[in-house]
């Protein structure tokens, strides 16, 4: 093990998988440039050339499109946006052609195709650079939909991803980028279809997704000098889920919160609280809660952008309200700002 | 004609036309030098280089003429509304800013004279501009719509679906293609499989106007021969008109160190610097240097106080962020 960003695991990832296997090769906007899609196509063009490793045109449907074909004559391409919202003029591509063509063949083809789409706040995107969309995707069936968080997971999930005979999309937040941990050298496949617990805990549930994990674990540190124990249930895999592992654990401490990454409003939060309820709902010692976006478009301005997100603190208070805490001062503890990481302006 | 009365004339029209390239080049270099200080958090894709072509097509509209353009949009905002306040305010993430700071720089907007928005998502104008403008041309109110996009919004389908449509209906629109030769640090020979973009649009049923002058009185002629053409046949009217990007994609930097783009080529464009050009120009018309000088002096003036007035105005209250998503 050594320790690695999220970024470079993400590229080591596709590094080995491109070297192990001369069907795979990226592309995307941007994909060549000297940016390097926030690093993570680092060194690619330069080992693997211009036919594995290329920049494309504006056309985000069009190369979608490209993409099921190529998958359909034996390649196993990448396909990358800079940010999910670019993703969007392409549903018809991933929603009437992609995720049924399997379906329509007769299960005659296999669609072996990635789409790596970077989600979540940056530095004043405002609403139309900031978008997760994951219950979007997760909604159409034929699409498998994973949100990894740690480096480790990231390998491990893009590795799968990779090798999978369908179509994944994986949904990159823009500052787990600069998140480091210890990764595994050798290439391995984390499967599909299972969460992580990333905490155990017994007094409290909290299901948390991608960047959500971070403020969940935050949270639980200051927590625990109070006494209060918080479980931590990463899915990674948004679409297919392995609830399984959730009601296991809200089973065991009665109280769940889910964290979501995105808005509430028919999103993967409700489908959660809703199979938990169908599944578990005698275990319950109070209802499910949900937290997520505001219910209107991301603003660019902070001080709006900072209530338009939850974060730990938006949890700490939700513990406090399902556990019937009194209010925790939180005056001196420090929380993530993401001016330590990088200031704009991408 | 009396040769005095012409001097005058295109004296006042240069004039107007540096107002306003003056305008917008003072207001970027106005935030080149303060980015950093972090306060202006929002993606600012400057429009440095582009002055002749926002200053040009601007001063040849009308003022119940209509706009839309890109998150580049400084340009057109500037030289279409010639105010700063909301304007830094917006910039600031500000209460009084186009939406109280909520958009920021890349969706500026200015509904009132007509700017009727801008967009950072490649290409998503084109189809509302056309739509626009079948609107006027069923009210008859004898509106143009003006559309810029930028070279890489050719790639996108929608781009073609929407000249299609303006041109089968014969509309009353201009699109101005803002070809700087980039997207992001991707020329046009890594994306473009085709060799004239204007031999192709010959083919609809359009006028087409290709031109690489940085004189904004140029660019001006264009607009009106644009205008007067669209105006008189209801055809739409398609500019290709080049310039160059002085600074990074997004930011306030230089960036020819990255090599993907000689600064040789910004040496051939600087010597003739729309700003540079259209103030020698005046000179040349017997425009005194003081008179400049005082034009000058009045746009900074405006530009510093609207940018401090921004410094000193309050972050929208939290009741803001929920107001304006539904009528
Ligand atoms: C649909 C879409 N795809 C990709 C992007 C990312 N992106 C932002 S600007 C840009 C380049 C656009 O180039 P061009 O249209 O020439 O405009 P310029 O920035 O040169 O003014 C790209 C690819 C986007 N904003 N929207
Ligand atoms: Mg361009």
């Amino acid at each position: 093990m050594r320790t690695l960003s999220y970024r470079q695991a993400i590229n080591e990832a596709i590094q080995q998988e491109m070297e192990r296997d001369p069907r795979v090769f990226i592309y995307g906007l941007d994909v060549p440039d000297h940016k390097r899609i926030f690093g993570s196509t680092v060194g690619l063009l330069e080992k693997f050339g211009s036919e594995r490793c290329f920049g494309t045109p504006l056309s985000e449907d069009a190369m979608t499109g490209f993409g099921l074909g190529a998958a359909l004559n034996g390649l196993r391409p990448i396909h990358v946006h800079i940010r999910v919202d670019f993703l969007l003029l392409a549903l018809n591509q991933l929603f009437n052609m992609i995720s049924c063509y399997r379906y329509m063949t007769g299960g005659k083809c296999a669609i072996p195709l990635v789409i790596r789409a970077v989600i979540g706040r940056g530095w004043g995107q405002s609403f139309q650079h900031s978008k997760s969309l994951q219950s979007i995707f997760a909604h159409i069936p034929g699409l498998k939909v994973i949100m990894p968080t740690s480096p480790q997971d990231a390998k491990g999930l893009m590795i799968a991803a990779i090798r999978d005979n369908n179509p994944v999309i994986v949904l990159e937040h823009r500052w787990l980028y600069d998140v480091e941990g210890d990764v595994e050298e050798t290439p391995f496949e984390t499967p599909i279809g299972t969460a992580r617990i990333l905490r155990t805990g017994k007094d409290l549930t909290v299901i948390a997704t991608s960047w959500m994990n971070i403020e969940a674990q935050k949270a639980a540190q200051i927590l625990e000098k109070h006494h209060v124990d918080l479980e931590i249930i990463d899915p990674r895999s948004i679409s297919p889920l392995d609830m399984e592992t959730l009601v296991t654990s809200v089973t065991k401490t009665g109280h769940c919160i889910i964290a979501d990454y995105d808005w509430l409003n028919c999103g993967f939060s409700s489908e959660i609280s809703a199979r938990l309820m169908e599944t578990c709902f005698h275990s319950l010692k109070s209802p499910v809660k949900r937290i997520g976006f505001a219910p209107t478009p991301c603003p660019g301005t902070r001080p709006l952008e900072n209530l338009f997100y939850p974060n730990a603190i938006t949890i700490i208070r939700e513990v406090e309200k399902k556990l019937s805490l009194s209010k925790i001062d939180l005056s001196q503890e420090t929380f993530y700002s993401y001016e330590n990481k990088f200031k704009g302006p991408f | 004609m009396d040769t005095n009365r012409v001097l005058k004339e295109r004296q006042q029209l240069n004039l107007e036309l540096y107002r306003r390239a003056y305008l917008i080049r003072t207001a970027e270099e106005k935030i080149r030098r303060h980015y950093d200080e972090n306060e202006m958090k929002t993606p600012t894709h400057l429009s440095i280089g582009e002055e002749a072509i926002a200053a040009g097509i601007c001063a040849a509209l009308h003022a119940k003429d209509q706009l839309f353009g890109t998150y580049r949009g400084h340009g057109i905002y500037l030289a279409r509304t010639q105010e700063t306040q909301k304007f830094f305010l917006e910039l600031f993430g500000k209460e009084g800013g186009i939406a109280d700071g909520k958009t920021g720089s890349m969706h500026l907007s200015a509904i009132e004279d007509g700017l009727m928005g801008t967009s950072a998502v490649v290409g998503t104008t084109l189809p509302v501009a056309v739509g626009a403008a079948f609107a006027n041309k069923v009210q008859q109110n004898g509106k143009v719509v003006a559309i810029f996009f930028g070279d890489g919004a050719i790639e996108e389908g929608v781009f073609w679906e929407s000249l299609n449509v303006a041109c089968l209906k014969q509309l009353p629109i201009l699109f101005i293609c803002e070809d700087n030769g980039l997207a992001i640090h991707t020329p046009k020979s890594q994306r473009q499989g085709f060799k004239s973009l204007c031999n192709i649009i010959r083919q609809f049923s359009c006028e087409v106007i290709h031109e690489k002058s940085t004189d904004p009185e140029i660019i001006y002629q264009l607009g009106r021969h644009a205008l007067d053409h669209t105006l008189s046949t209801q055809q739409p009217t398609f500019l290709h008109l080049e310039y160059y990007r002085y600074y990074e994609h997004v930011g306030v930097y230089e960036d020819f160190k990255f090599n993907y783009r000689p600064k040789d080529e910004f040496l051939k464009w600087y010597a003739q610097d729309p700003v540079l050009l259209q103030r020698q120009k005046l000179l040349n018309l017997t425009i005194l240097e003081a008179e400049l000088a005082s034009l000058e002096r009045k746009i900074q003036q405006q530009v510093d106080e609207s940018f401090e007035n921004a410094q000193r105005s309050s972050f929208p209250t939290a009741e803001k962020l929920y107001e304006h998503i539904y009528a």
